[in-house]
């Protein structure tokens, strides 16, 4: 109407004369890539919260022993992998009880392979919430790889149990448990990113993720200790990051063999890489995720 | 402060058909053809184009306060253009600017967990729709309240019934503040009281002087609750301004409906006269304003003697139940039928029929015997219209409706 008013803010592109305040939201394709809005994700922490409490609550509803699954899948585990690795394989554990040595490196594998299938499946679960309401679309593989932390938690209490049963005492490098268990997460979360937007658009992604996952277990030092694995191949093997956050994890908390800084380096700069190209992957593919899904 | 609260400046959409959309694409398809989701659910693949503009060079302003109804018939681009101010998808080109916190209700119940109590459905859904956590708890009661369903707030929403999940789900969104609100066609569900307190509701965010744009096929509620509208067709717009007269050019699209097809229907009677056809006027038909019906009926050469018959209509809903009757002989009145071609014409003052579809028999005889006699002889559309003054009746459980005197008496 009346548009005689001064121009505030920046003439707008168009050419449209410049009266306006800015606006709250322009909408338009293309936006770039790397135009991640940091500040609207803080605004929608609490949806992220809501989510992860959603999945938290939903998780052992109408289940016969409820929360116990979290404690009984990896203890079941442990025993089978005791067994078969340890007692028929006799694959060597470092000097440390095979059934720790298992366990300390199941807790974290656990968590991140449940993160990894979460996060996978998590934007075409959500597929209601895509096609109907606006948030920022990072959320939801975020939300994804939070809640398998309470079944960590509780089985963490386990492992405390047999650290006491066999005697081990702790030593400092339990502080660094935690930073491990981040890495596991970005892990979890930098692949995960790449699964979850490529399973819009292809469904095959369901049925490879649990193959992913099988292999990786044995790329993983999860039922043997690194020292099997070949000098010269090493390198290529810490490309991995879940053996610098299985080493490192068992390092914390069992204080015997410290992770060669080497692999750890390594370790780290591939989930820096993979969590990098998997934001912006998923940032091309949040575009057409209504459309597609 | 600039009045404007939303600004569309050639907005368009466009999809990819092709080859048929599949539900779930695998990675075969894509490479074998395109992606679209517009025609989801339409598997018939078409080879030679296989792109569609869902919305093209859409431009409109909407300012702060405005209640503006958007109509169109379905695929005309209403969703998508909703679809794309509330952000669920990037236009193509073009681009529209929002002055304001909006947010959009484009279905009720989103993001509801069937395993969660209704309590824990309300925080849930109130955070996906945009409210803060302090929020939801202080809305809390007038939420359960409005819902109607205080005694079930601890079991979980899967054990509900449709109607206390419908409501459930509403009253989150109704308690919803933003300064500018989008909502697509939530007044359709739940049952006729239901969609009154929805209406109601509806009417309440627009007096606040709140910013709404709104869709929705129940016209009657268009035009009680805006005051402008915006007709698209094929995606573009055909027709902007005063909600009665976008209404006017939308319901003129029509022209299925009120049409003569006795194949349809089953027939009976000796036919020594036939009803030819049967027409309907003005079309569209209109709730409280004047209905013309015609009998167009043919007498062979060959049928000789004196032919006299009463003449009948009757109304029914979509499911059969009889509702309206119209019967010549119930006025006294029978009509001579020559040979060769006869027209006789009734006339409604005011049609009593709410909006809606009806079902139409017609019959004609002599006494109780039948001469032509069709059953569902064409679909009969009454779009809404006033009983009295601007007054437009709305869709309701009540088919029929008639003009009445309120006085006070003691």
């Amino acid at each position: 109407m009346d548009r005689t008013a001064t121009i505030s803010g920046k003439v707008s592109p168009e050419g449209t004369p410049g009266t306006l305040p800015q606006p709250f939201v322009v909408i338009e394709s293309g936006k770039p890539l790397w135009h991640i809005n940091l500040k609207e994700l803080w605004q929608y922490s609490e949806l992220l919260y809501f989510l992860v409490w959603r999945d938290v609550k939903v998780r052992y509803r109408q289940t016969a022993i409820g929360v116990a699954w979290a404690i009984l899948q990896p203890l079941l585990t442990m025993l089978i992998f005791t067994l078969v690795f340890n007692q028929f394989a006799k694959i060597p554990s470092d000097g440390v009880p095979y059934p720790i040595f298992a366990f300390a490196a199941l807790l974290p594998w656990i968590y991140f392979s449940q993160a990894i299938s979460r996060c996978a499946s998590s934007v075409i679960g959500d597929s209601g919430l895509i096609t109907k309401v606006y948030f920022p679309r990072l959320i939801i593989p975020l939300a994804a790889v939070l809640p398998p932390l309470v079944d960590f938690c509780c089985s963490l209490l386990i492992l405390f149990a047999m650290i006491a049963w066999y005697g081990i005492a702790p030593t400092w490098a339990l502080l660094a448990a935690p930073a491990f268990l981040l890495l596991a997460l970005l892990t979890a979360l930098g692949v995960g990113l790449w699964l979850s937007a490529l399973n819009v658009r292809y469904r095959d992604v369901n049925h490879v993720v649990p193959f992913i996952i099988q292999v990786w277990m044995f790329a993983s030092p999860v039922v043997y200790p690194v020292s099997l694995v070949p000098e010269k191949w090493r390198l290529v093997y810490s490309l991995n990051p879940m053996v610098g956050v299985i080493e490192g994890f068992r390092w914390a908390v069992l204080g015997k063999v410290p992770p060669h800084f080497g692999i750890m380096a390594i370790s780290g700069f591939a989930v820096l890489a993979s969590l990098v190209g998997g934001i912006l992957f998923f940032k091309r593919m949040e575009r057409t995720f209504a459309d597609d899904i | 402060m600039s009045d404007i609260a939303i600004q569309i400046e050639g907005l368009s959409k466009q999809y990819k058909i092709g080859v048929a959309k599949q539900r779930h694409d695998t990675l075969r398809d894509h490479l074998m053809g395109g992606l679209g989701s517009l025609l989801r659910g339409n598997g018939r693949p078409d080879p030679i184009d296989d792109t569609i503009w869902a919305l093209k060079d859409v431009t409109f302003e909407v300012k702060h306060g405005e209640v503006i109804g958007i109509i169109g018939r379905n695929g005309a681009g209403k969703s998508t253009l909703l679809k794309i101010l509330s952000r669920i998808t990037d236009p193509t080109t073009g681009h529209a600017k929002v002055y304001g916190r909006l947010a959009s209700l484009l279905e009720v119940g989103t993001g509801f967990h069937p395993e969660l109590t209704g309590r824990e459905n309300i925080y849930l859904n109130g955070a996906i729709l945009g409210m803060k956590k302090a929020e939801i708890k202080r809305k809390l009661d007038e939420i359960i309240a409005f819902a109607e369903i205080e005694k079930f707030m601890d079991t979980p929403v899967k054990r509900y019934s449709s109607g206390m999940y419908v409501r459930l789900a509403f009253a989150v969104a109704a308690h919803l503040d933003p300064e500018i609100l989008i909502v697509d066609e939530v007044l359709a569900v739940g049952d006729a009281p239901f969609q009154k307190k929805c209406i109601g509701k509806m009417h309440d965010v627009s007096k606040e002087g709140r910013t709404v744009l709104f869709v929705s096929h129940n016209t009657a509620a268009m035009l009680n609750l805006c005051q402008r509208g915006i007709l698209l067709s094929s995606g573009r717009v055909e027709g902007q301004g005063q909600m009665p007269e976008v209404l006017r050019q939308y319901l003129s699209q029509f022209t299925q409906g009120n049409v003569f097809q006795p194949s349809q229907g089953i027939r009976a009677g000796d036919r020594r006269a036939t009803i030819e056809h049967f027409e309907v006027r003005p079309n569209p038909l209109q709730t409280g304003r004047s209905a013309e019906f015609t009998f167009s009926i043919h007498r062979p050469p060959s049928n000789k003697g004196d032919l006299w018959v009463s003449l009948a209509i009757g109304i029914r809903s979509e499911e059969d139940a009889p509702l309206l009757k119209l019967h010549s002989s119930d006025v006294g009145q029978e009509f001579p039928i020559s040979q060769g071609r006869t027209e006789i014409t009734v006339r409604l003052e005011q049609l009593p029929m709410a909006p809606g579809r009806y079902r139409v028999n017609i019959w004609m005889g002599t006494g109780q015997f039948p001469i032509d006699g069709i059953q569902d002889c064409m679909q009969l559309c009454v779009e809404p219209g006033p009983l009295v003054g601007d007054r437009y009746i709305e869709t309701t459980d009540y088919p029929v409706v008639a003009p009445s005197i309120w006085e006070r008496t003691i």
